[in-house]
């Protein structure tokens, strides 16, 4: 029962950590982009989700909290794109990667001059109810993160593989120029996609101050875990982010309770390194060897 | 502006470019012997900083720069060399063999690691050794008979050559000290940039498959690559705890290894120089703020202090306007001042104007 305990637990856990890693692989599928700053965005998200919902600010039921939220993220995300990421298009992979390192660091330093440093967390309408069975406990706000989670995967799953910009957008981080002379609107599309993976962020900040504390600085090492998590499925992959959270979050709890203290804190990235040490391109690989 | 006419092979590989370039330097290290003399102590130690943080953004560049594997985790081999120094130091073994024990422990872990982790390329790899820098950074809090656990080691005197080197008490000693490693790590930097092996390096970052296409053994390249760039970092680290007096793992948190690749990338990636310039943003920005800030409380009555984390925030937005606006660094916009001079009347808008690019998958290497 212990066992079953510990794995709700961590399911839910990791379905927070696959939701975050589900804006990496976004960004990275459509333009090949790695955001460092994704942690950092679902951090705003979570801090825009107290300020609605929370009775000491605005005070909003909570369906129409988290659609704030997400909407704001939304135009933010695609703001950001217009207004600084469009000025290194087309420039490698690691300017970008450098470029949201910083944005990350700007993000956490306008977060603490708005929010302050203090912890703050989420008044949800289903705090602190369970649900029995037998000796299983299930917290509502797990069973709300798995159904969420589950559900936000399929459509982007489905997303990606049916409608016409989905395609585009997979077309245009393989090759820019190529997809240029299909028509596709390149910059366009990575806009659209950074509002998209603001969406998703708010959506998984939403979550996480539902189930723990929120403070400016929570975005970094949450966001390399996630990153981790995405890193494990193969990038890329959206099962696969969902797969690699489902892992990182079910190892962390049972590294914790069963191997010597201190072993637990380190268990997902020891995964994630003898994942790719074994498979250098994750469990759903995306990466092939160029012939010449 | 001078021309010079190459009438030997070696002309194209040696350190200096003429006589002026020799006199330049000349004069840059005759400065930085006199500094002692100029500087008040506090002004010293920070010198001393600059000179620390330079070596480990050596270290950084020779991997990330000069053979184009991105690492965040650098700050790992930093504490390897770091707790290495100061645990034999603790047992009784003299500074100089500690030292040298300290860059070859990383060298060591560094190539041990190298082999499965620069198999991976690109955010792979960068995000592989960000999970190093966070497991070394767990590992010194458990490994206790070497770090001394959460309350960390400190640092014991230096004896050398009869005198006892202290950072406070002998801070000049201390300066020189760190200013021959570095003079001497350097040199032995351009020595390899200009060897095949340092070559190989540069062929492997600009296209692995060409340079597997001329005969160069792209694994050992990369390997021998890391493993010489941890030492470096690992004698940053030893030289730095004995800077900070007392280290243990925060000291060599996760955002250390992030802020040394931004220090190498603002620096300028891919060159020597770029190192040094980092070093001395990442080290003087913090001091420019606290005198503009004591400035504007006596002057105008704003005071900054009072939202944390502001320099911080400065150093990234410096990043952000380095990355649009001149993606080579401040080593680039060196460059082109001095472009601008050597070519006086005749500089042109259009020189350094970047050619359009286009994104093509990492995906397929």
């Amino acid at each position: 029962m212990d066992i079953l305990q510990l794995l709700v637990s961590g399911v839910a856990n990791g379905c927070i950590y696959g939701l975050l890693a589900l804006g990496f692989v976004l960004i990275y599928k459509a333009s090949e982009a790695v955001n460092f700053a994704q942690g950092d965005m679902m951090m705003l998200g979570a801090f825009l989700g107290i300020t609605f919902i929370n009775a000491e600010y605005a005070d909003l039921p909570f369906l129409i909290g988290i659609t704030l939220a997400a909407l704001i993220l939304g135009v933010f995300g695609y703001l950001l794109d217009r207004l600084v990421l469009r000025a290194i298009f087309g420039q490698p992979q690691f300017a970008m990667v450098i470029l949201t390192i910083a944005l990350g660091f700007l993000m956490r330093f306008a977060a603490g001059v708005i929010w302050g440093h203090d912890p703050a967390s989420l008044q949800t309408p289903f705090v602190g109810k369970v649900w029995e069975f037998g000796d299983l406990i299930i917290p509502v706000v797990d069973a709300v993160i798995i159904v969420t989670t589950v559900a936000l995967t399929s459509i982007l799953y489905f997303f990606f593989a049916r409608t016409r910009l989905g395609v585009a957008m997979q077309a245009s981080s393989q090759n820019q120029m190529a997809a240029y002379y299909m028509g596709i609107p390149v910059k366009r599309i990575n806009a659209i996609v950074w509002a998209l993976s603001g969406v998703v962020a708010a959506i998984a900040g939403v979550m996480f101050a539902a189930k723990g504390a929120v403070e400016p600085s929570v975005g970094l090492l949450f966001g390399i875990k996630a990153f981790a998590a995405a890193v494990i499925g193969g990038l890329g992959s959206l099962p696969g982010a969902l797969l690699g959270g489902l892992l990182v979050g079910i190892v962390e709890p049972f590294a914790g309770r069963y191997l010597p203290s201190g072993v637990g804190q380190i268990a997902p990235y020891v995964l994630m390194l003898l994942v790719l040490i074994l498979r250098p391109g994750g469990l759903f690989a995306q990466i092939s060897q160029k012939k010449v | 502006m001078s021309n010079r006419f190459k009438s030997r092979y070696d002309d194209d590989i040696n350190l200096f470019e003429g006589r002026w370039h020799m006199a330049q330097y000349a004069i840059l290290a005759a400065l930085l012997l006199a500094a002692p003399w100029v500087l008040g102590n506090y002004y010293l130690g920070e010198l001393t900083a600059v000179l620390v943080w330079s070596l480990a953004g050596l270290g950084l560049m020779l991997i990330s720069g000069h053979t184009g594997q991105v690492s965040l985790g650098h700050a790992a081999f930093m504490a390897i060399g770091a707790f290495t120094n100061l645990a034999l130091m603790q047992r009784g073994w003299h500074f100089v063999p500690a030292l040298l024990a300290s860059a070859v422990t990383s060298g060591i872990a560094g190539a041990v690691i190298a082999r499965p982790i620069l198999r991976m390329s690109g955010i792979y790899l960068g995000i592989a050794t960000l999970a190093l820098s966070i497991i070394v950074e767990d590992v010194s809090i458990m490994a206790e008979p070497v770090t001394g656990g959460v309350a960390g080691v400190f640092a014991p005197p230096i004896n050398l050559f009869g005198m006892e080197i202290d950072r406070y008490a002998t801070p000049e000693a201390f300066y020189y000290l760190c200013l021959g490693v570095l003079v001497l790590v350097t040199l032995g930097y351009l020595n390899l940039l200009r060897s095949a092996s340092g070559r190989s390096f540069l062929a492997v970052r600009d296209s692995e498959v060409s340079a597997r296409a001329l005969g160069v053994n792209v694994a050992r390249a990369k390997t021998l690559a890391f493993s010489l760039s941890c030492a470096i970092t690992g004698l940053a680290g030893a030289l730095y705890a004995h800077l900070a007096q007392a280290v243990n793992y925060e000291s060599f948190l996760v955002l250390i290894s992030i802020t040394l690749l931004l220090q190498v990338v603002i620096g300028g990636l891919g060159s020597v120089h770029g190192a040094f310039f980092g070093a001395i943003v990442v080290v003087l920005l913090p001091q420019v703020i606290a005198i503009a800030s004591d400035y504007l409380d006596n002057t105008a009555g704003i005071q900054i202090a009072a939202y944390p984390g502001l320099d911080t925030a400065l150093f990234a937005l410096l990043i952000l306007l380095m990355v649009i606006y001149e993606p080579r660094g401040l080593y680039g916009v060196w460059f082109k001042v001095r472009t601008w001079l050597q070519l006086f009347p005749l500089y042109r808008k259009g020189m350094f104007r970047r050619t359009r690019t286009y994104l093509k998958t990492e995906r397929q290497r």
